[in-house]
């Protein structure tokens, strides 16, 4: 290893400057018109717009579509197993606090079978940035109805229509202890994307953006009625929050300023389903993050260990007792 | 007049809540202060709080004493203390008492206003005398009121002190152990504790007409005195790991309280997780991250781990897993002892999933199998699983302080920049291992995943990354294997019988072995901590005895059973590794009893064996 000066290691720290291509992995090989696609570009321009050091950022993901998302990038990515994206980024984030860590996870991966992990993440609130790609259906699995799927839809396992009315991942987000960010995103707004993206990357603690978005394979008239109709979707926008530009304002006609510290007026917001609000829910910077509680800030050395596991075994040790050991050094210095 | 004795098992049992456990463990540590061998053995029942007075409720400690190392709990008791006599009932229909075993039986039942309770005593006292044990009627309540108001608090000193006196033990070296215990707390509870000590002690003196002494044989090294659990927690800090991730479960959880009441001072963290999938994943990602981890489970949360143990294998992150077994399967005997896990841990998760198995067969095991554990981990980039057991995790007995070395604590992961050109798996063509990339290590980025890989890790669904990646995993356990011993055998390296144990069967298999040896047996043993990959050279030594047969704490179907003969008879895990592993015909003996398999069982069935035809393994 080359030795640096501290004056060259600053200099290098300014000029480095990184390009969209310094993130882009492999070749997306989702659907074209996926969603996904939308949110991917939307991440790789924060990770550049925040100058994120592609060795110092891990996207965790579990299984699923959207899952496939740290394969696209050119950092650091673990693509676990269904359902434990959020248990895995735990567990790295503590183990390393220094690294910026995101995860990628659909709408079965969170909200069906890893929604235990999901709720518990919520309230540890360790600072993680947590996008659901929520499309509302099972891709990779082939057209299965998901705890997202509104009421009657047509799938491979519910010919005749799903029975039950659909979870709405942003209510229970929010209705669970220690939430400190909510936000939503539609795939089709990229302007809006980005800024709650980067909103939910600037926040210290759990953020969590649902990204409405669609699957044109299995579900593509889906979303229809919200696409056909700019009114249905509803900008929140406030000075703490999200501040839509002038031609975005112009497109969508329906804004509601709303206070992003406001929780209750946050849920009655997030309980209409028939519009689907757009921007900052909830945030609070406030609620302490669960790494800063539990990590010990003492630092790990042998000495340490030594001495804690001396004063541990002094105290389970039977022979010699501090008593045999006094009278033994004490007959040694008669000696 | 003093009775000079090699060696003594003593239990006292109470109701849960009245102290015997806490009277057991001390008599544990005088006998071991003044020098003894002592095996002391948790008696727990299933419930937190059972009936009082219920023959299912005894709570208490047995403790074997002896002039020698002590290696296991030996086989039945000589003299018990019992607080009422319906959990000594319950001792002897588990056939736990020795024929003619002293029993210290407290008397305040006989005249309880109760009539029911009154007549069960004196009903149960007459039948325990008329089987022939010697029963002493002790006024325990009644000389503990003269001192505490609350006989409850307080009965156990009371008979701690009796027995101090009974086997010759230094009063000295008891109130220092209420010292240990109340020293907290205020004086008061010191003195009137140091009181009722003092009393028990005076009346034994005054009114019991026996007395024992068991000769010590002082080691000479500095000794501790902790159970299987402790061992591992203490081992886990010594090994230099950080981050332990768990979910609560009987009987692995104690070795986390202790781990969190410690890990703190010295930078590391126990993580409580939701479930016992949590637990892992959180493992797993902070492993991957470069801080090797350790998750501790049993039985039905080591079930839920396999799917993500299965990624681990698949990913190549190092992982520490420990299963202190219990009786299964199912949430089955939580409190219970069983070594039921075996191939589970082999052979779990889905497909091909090679993974390290290691066993600590003593308590002083433990504390070095987790340091073991994460080296090899961490060097092979693999799971490595330490199987327990409840007999280890709730045992005590005195080992050799450890010597703590600065080389069990792992530098921490390289951080320096990747080389150009470099794969994260570019598995070596001959032992499989790989050079882990850990996030922060610049040029190092790639995707781990868990679907099949080539040597980029990219996903790759052709034949031949896939058989690559399947052969390397594979070979690493080869490659561990060239770096272990052969195991030492227990007595003649060639005889007629040798014995294979694994695990917490040790100490009762060798004493066994011992005692037949003695009387000019030509019978051995083997004991193997590693059981995946076995170690080398064992095919070699079974082919030097007649017979071979493991003991285990698992199930095999009884050779007696109708439906049961050679084709369809499943054996013990051990015995049908050995039998594929070695094609030799290794047979076995099983018990699942939910106690540790006693030696002088394991004697009775070497015993048989050796008078059955020698040279025809396999006999039953």
């Amino acid at each position: 290893m080359s030795v640096v000066s501290a004056t060259e290691c600053l200099l290098q720290m300014c000029d480095e400057r990184f390009e969209l291509e310094d993130y882009q992995g492999g070749v997306p090989r989702w659907c074209s018109g996926c969603g996904d696609n939308a949110i991917l570009a939307a991440v790789q321009r924060l990770c550049r717009d925040e100058g994120l050091r592609p060795e110092k950022t891990v996207f965790v993901s579990g299984i699923g579509c959207s899952s496939r998302f740290p394969h696209y990038m050119k950092t650091y990515g673990f693509h676990g197993i269904h359902g434990r994206a959020l248990p895995i980024a735990e567990g790295v984030k503590m183990a390393r606090p220094d690294l910026t860590v995101f995860v990628n996870t659909g709408d079965g991966d969170c909200c069906s079978i890893g929604a235990a992990h999901w709720i518990h993440a919520i309230r540890y609130n360790m600072n993680l940035t947590v996008f659901l790609h929520d499309n509302q259906i099972y891709g990779l699995t082939k057209k299965q109805a998901s705890p997202t799927s509104p009421i009657g839809t047509r799938t491979n396992t519910t010919p005749r229509g799903s029975y039950l009315e659909a979870l709405n991942p942003v209510s229970v987000t929010l209705g669970v202890q220690n939430v400190s960010f909510v936000a939503q995103a539609v795939d089709w707004v990229p302007e809006a994307l980005y800024d709650i993206v980067r909103a939910a990357y600037h926040h210290k603690g759990f953020s969590f953006v649902r990204i409405v978005q669609r699957c044109p394979e299995w579900l593509p008239k889906a979303l229809d009625p919200w696409l056909h109709d700019p009114n249905r979707l509803q900008l929140l926008h406030h000075a703490d929050g999200l501040q839509p530009s002038a031609s975005l304002v112009r497109g969508y006609r329906n804004h509601l300023e709303h206070d992003p510290a406001d929780i209750n007026r946050a849920r009655e917001i997030a309980s209409d389903t028939s519009i689907i609000p757009v921007g900052i829910l909830y945030r609070n910077p406030e609620v302490p993050c669960y790494e800063d509680v539990l990590r010990s800030h003492t630092l790990r050395t042998a000495e340490l260990t030594r001495a804690r596991l001396e004063a541990e075994l002094d105290k389970h040790t039977v022979w010699p007792r501090e008593a045999d050991a006094a009278s033994a050094a004490a007959q040694q210095a008669q000696g | 007049m003093v009775v000079t004795l090699k060696e003594h098992i003593v239990e006292i049992i109470s109701d849960s809540g009245e102290g015997a456990q806490k009277c057991g463990q001390s008599l544990g540590a005088i006998a071991a202060q003044m020098g003894n061998g002592v095996w002391t053995t948790e008696i727990i029942p299933a419930e937190i709080r059972p009936p009082a007075r219920s023959v299912a409720g005894a709570s208490g400690n047995r403790i074997r004493i002896g002039s020698a190392r002590v290696q296991n709990g030996g086989d039945l008791t000589d003299l018990v203390v019992a607080f009422n006599e319906q959990v000594l009932l319950g001792r002897v229909r588990a056939k736990e008492l020795k024929p003619g075993c002293v029993v210290l039986l407290e008397n305040m039942w006989r005249s309880h206003a109760d009539q029911g309770i009154a007549a069960a005593y004196a009903k149960t006292y007459e039948r325990l005398v008329d089987a022939g044990y010697r029963v002493h009627e002790i006024p325990m309540e009644q000389e503990c009121r003269a001192i505490v108001s609350d006989a409850r608090r307080g009965k156990n000193m009371f008979a701690l002190g009796m027995l101090c006196r009974l086997y010759s033990l230094d009063l000295a070296l008891a109130a220092d152990q209420v010292m240990a215990t109340f020293g907290k707390k205020d004086q008061k509870i010191v003195d009137t504790n140091i009181r009722l000590l003092e009393a028990g002690h005076a009346w034994a003196g005054a009114n019991l007409d026996f007395c024992y002494q068991i000769p010590t044989i002082r080691a000479t090294e500095p000794q501790v005195v902790v159970n299987g659990n402790t061992a591992l927690a203490l081992g886990i800090v010594a090994s230099g790991m950080e981050i332990c991730a768990m979910y609560p479960i009987t009987p692995a959880t104690s070795a986390s309280h202790e781990l969190a009441e410690i890990f703190g001072g010295v930078g590391g963290l126990v993580h409580q997780a939701e479930d016992e999938i949590a637990a892992v994943a959180f493992a797993i990602g902070a492993s991957y991250a470069g801080k090797c981890a350790v998750t501790i489970t049993s039985g039905p949360g080591y079930s839920l781990k396999q799917e993500a143990i299965g990624l681990a294998v698949m990913g190549e992150i190092p992982l520490v897993v420990v299963n202190v077994q219990r009786g299964g399967p199912s949430t089955g005997q939580p409190t219970k002892t069983e070594q039921g896990d075996l191939l589970t841990a082999i052979f779990g998760s889905h497909g091909d999933a090679p993974k390290v198995v290691m066993a600590p067969a003593t308590i002083e095991d433990c504390f070095y199998a987790v340091i073991t554990a994460r080296r090899i981990a961490e060097t092979f980039n693999m799971v490595v699983v330490v199987l327990s057991d409840a007999t280890l995790a709730t045992s005590r007995q005195p080992f050799a302080r450890p010597v703590f070395s600065e080389s069990w604590m792992a530098p921490p992961a390289d951080q320096g920049a990747v080389p150009d050109g470099a794969r994260p798996y570019d598995w070596d063509d001959t032992t499989g291992l790989i050079r882990r990339f850990v996030p922060g290590q610049p040029g190092g980025m790639h995707t781990l995943t868990g679907l099949a890989h080539d040597r980029d890790s990219h996903v790759a669904y052709d034949a031949d990354s896939n058989e690559q990646g399947l052969r390397a995993r594979s070979l690493k356990l080869a490659a561990l294997q060239q770096t272990l011993k052969p195991p030492p055998v227990f007595g003649d390296s060639t005889g007629d019988l040798l014995v294979v144990g694994w695990g917490s069967t040790k100490g009762a298999i060798e004493e066994a072995v011992a005692s037949l040896r003695a009387e000019g047996h030509r019978v051995s043993s083997l004991h193997l901590r590693f059981l995946n990959p076995l170690p080398p050279g064992i095919k070699a030594i079974m082919q030097g005895f007649g017979q071979v047969m493991t003991v285990e704490g698992n199930w095999a179907d009884r050779p007696g059973d109708a439906l049961i003969d050679e084709s369809n008879r499943r054996y013990s895990a051990l015995a049908m590794l050995l039998r594929a592993r070695c094609l030799i015909d290794v047979d076995c003996f099983s018990e699942v009893r939910g106690q540790p398999i006693r030696p002088g069982t394991i004697r009775r069935v070497l015993a048989e064996r050796l008078a059955a035809v020698p040279g025809k393994a396999g006999v039953s």
